[in-house]
């Protein structure tokens, strides 16, 4: 990877840019289609989240326009491809890319799932679900913790979306997802809409479930459409597609959430049949009305 | 070849691109005849889901036909070649012979 | 269940979903696994659909997408890095019947994934012109320089009419006129931000090339003269030298 020289000095920048962690204020996914209206514009965003990946390449306009935009904006980096669910060893080598990219950019936040998506030397570019047993816990715990170690740095886990459940499984998701908070340190995503797909998908109840994850632990709230299907009962089957405006029980979902968390960074997120951005840019700001009644209600 | 003669040449030549690359107007000109750019790059890796259990009747459709007797039907229908001056090469031939 | 099971049956449609899945509703969860199985083969063919593009539109969607399957199963990803998914369907495209009548699809594709590699090629500036001018000083080393090229440049000789066919696709010349079995040589590069596509002469196209292999000016020159006796070095230089495609000038490891 080449190295900008004089790249972002402490002194550039806005200082919110700057600053030791996200605001609890609305954010947006970085998509490509909008780099120029970001920098033209420059809307009153609290922060951008990028997926790591993409921008794992040598040079060019990724790299080019996320070093101008990260001078005025805090950034989370959000990596889909580390496979920490996995049966196998983290690779090193993308881990390595991962550091390099977080020296590059420091970012506020870094985060990835609770998921599986290499297997050998086959990425499968998915999210795949894994059984909550023993033994996935300890495999999960050990790879956090060399996250950790390596990137020397605090990351947040993501509540998966998932489809099947496992007959091998021997805990429920959220004591799971306790667990690992637990044992690693780690913090934790918490992805609403994640929550009220699976449950949805699995006949829980979205609110206990929230209520029974470490929200403490919280560091940041990605918000996100989905898209509606049935299984072969006919019972409904929601999936994360990230291709349609917030629903309004995951909004429902978010005000319970706040109402126990309080405020935290909400992160809009929107990777299929991508809008205009002042569409995004509007759901930002419902977010961010919410994150104010939050705070306000606290303050009363 | 003269050793001496090609150093001179290649020396003048080079000195010659300096100026024609340093010639504003001029290297614009050559760019807006020759260069075209393409769409920008979307970035690739993402974490949304999609496809559904069906998938049917959208364009993202897993393609569940048999790849091997398609014919391609997209613009090459209205490209001609040299040696075909009625149309698209041998695509009608191929066609008839899948038929 | 293992997550070679999974992941096995995840890229071959043919096999049963793993064992061990429940639902619960106690619904077969055989037909919730197949979300997986479209999401991971959809995401694919997606991903192949975004970088060649131009293919698509040649053979349609339909014939690309069912081509894109096929390859995807036989190929899935050995990264995890999407932009640089496909490398091999050039390749695949060559000797998939189906597509034999389109002989000029797979350097299409070709010059499609070049346009690829070369956006996300990394940042390099050009020569200074005082670094130019230091070598032409000394007349009797230039031939013996080799000439380091951005990162970003490919040639690509092609069989085909392969640049017309890409432009007549960003709606630069019109299709009907493109004689799709003319030869022609695409540069392909990044110059600033934007990937520029470029027809060169074959000629051109040698002296480029033999200049990326880490040969001298000099060979360089005379592999471009054995193509073309009257080879427009000046005009070569000068469109590498605008675009600042050449990074340095130094010594030959192979001089001449």
């Amino acid at each position: 990877m080449t190295t900008t020289p004089c790249f972002m000095s402490t002194t550039a920048g806005a200082p919110a840019a700057r600053a030791a962690a996200l605001p609890a204020r609305g954010g947006l996914g970085l998509k490509p289609e909008h780099f120029r209206t970001i920098l033209a514009t420059r809307p009153n965003l609290g922060f951008f989240e990028i997926h790591a990946e993409n921008y794992m390449v040598d040079g060019g306009p990724f790299h080019r326009y996320l070093t101008q935009i990260r001078r005025d904006y805090p950034l989370s980096i959000h990596g889909v491809g580390l496979s920490i669910g996995g049966e196998g060893r983290l690779d090193e080598a993308h881990l390595d890319r991962l550091a390099a990219l977080i020296t590059r950019y420091e970012p506020q936040s870094f985060s990835e799932h609770l998921a599986w998506s290499s297997h050998g030397d086959t990425f499968l570019n998915d999210l795949l679900p894994a059984p909550y047993n023993a033994s996935t816990l300890h495999r999960v715990c050990d790879h956090i913790d060399r996250v950790q170690e390596r990137l020397q740095r605090r990351m947040l886990l993501e509540n998966p979306a998932t489809y099947v459940e496992f007959a091998a499984s021997t805990l429920a998701e959220t004591d799971f997802i306790g667990q690992v908070v637990k044992r690693t340190g780690c913090g934790l995503l918490l992805d609403v809409n994640n929550v009220y797909v699976s449950c949805t998908n699995h006949g829980r109840d979205p609110q206990a479930y929230i209520e029974a994850l470490p929200l403490a632990a919280a560091g940041q709230i990605h918000l996100a459409g989905y898209a509606q299907d049935v299984d072969a009962a006919g019972a409904p089957l929601l999936i994360d597609s990230h291709g349609a405006p917030i629903a309004r029980a995951v909004w429902d979902l978010y005000r319970f959430t706040l109402e126990r968390s309080g405020p935290l960074p909400t992160l809009i997120e929107r990777d299929n049949d991508i809008p205009a951005f002042p569409v995004l840019l509007a759901e930002a700001q419902q977010a961010e009305e919410l994150l104010q009644a939050c705070l306000s209600e606290a303050a009363a | 070849m003269n050793k001496t003669l090609t150093a001179a040449s290649l020396a003048l030549a080079f000195g010659a691109a300096m100026t024609v690359a340093s010639a504003p107007v001029a290297a614009a000109d050559m760019a807006d005849k020759e260069k075209c750019y393409g769409v920008a790059m979307k970035g690739k890796n993402d974490c949304k889901a999609g496809a559904g259990t069906t998938c049917a009747g959208t364009s993202k459709m897993d393609h569940q036909g048999n790849a091997w007797s398609l014919v391609p039907k997209g613009t090459c229908e209205k490209t001609m070649s040299k040696t075909s001056p009625t149309g698209h090469g041998q695509l009608a031939e191929f066609k008839e012979k899948k038929a | 269940m293992s997550q070679i099971d999974f992941a096995g049956a995840l890229l071959d449609p043919d096999l049963p979903a793993p064992a061990g899945l429940t639902a619960w509703n106690g619904s077969d969860p055989a037909h919730r696994f197949r979300i997986y199985r479209n999401n991971v083969i959809v995401s694919l063919i997606d991903a192949l659909a975004d970088t060649f593009e131009v293919t698509q539109q040649l053979v349609g969607e339909d014939f690309f997408r069912a081509m894109a399957r096929l390859y995807a199963y036989a190929n899935p990803p050995q990264s995890r890095l999407m932009a640089f998914y496909g490398a091999s369907l050039p390749a695949f495209i060559a000797t998939f019947p189906p597509a034999a009548a389109l002989p000029y699809l797979a350097d299409v594709a070709r010059l499609e994934y070049l346009r690829v590699v070369a956006y996300h090629a990394a940042d390099l500036p050009g020569i200074e012109a005082e670094n130019v001018a230091a070598a032409l000083a000394d007349q009797e080393t230039l031939p013996n320089l080799a000439v380091a090229l951005h990162p970003s440049l490919a040639v690509l000789a092609s069989a085909s009419a392969v640049v017309s066919l890409w432009a007549a696709h960003q709606g630069i010349l019109e299709l009907s006129t493109v004689s799709t079995d003319s030869p022609e040589t695409a540069l392909v590069l990044r110059h600033g931000l934007d990937v520029e596509v470029m027809q060169i002469s074959p000629a051109a196209g040698a002296f480029i090339s033999t200049l990326q292999s880490g040969a001298s000016l000099g060979d360089a020159a005379a592999a471009a003269a054995t193509i073309e006796a009257d080879f427009d070095l000046v005009g070569t230089l000068g469109l590498l030298l605008q675009k600042a495609a050449i990074t340095a000038l130094k010594p030959s490891r192979r001089p001449s």
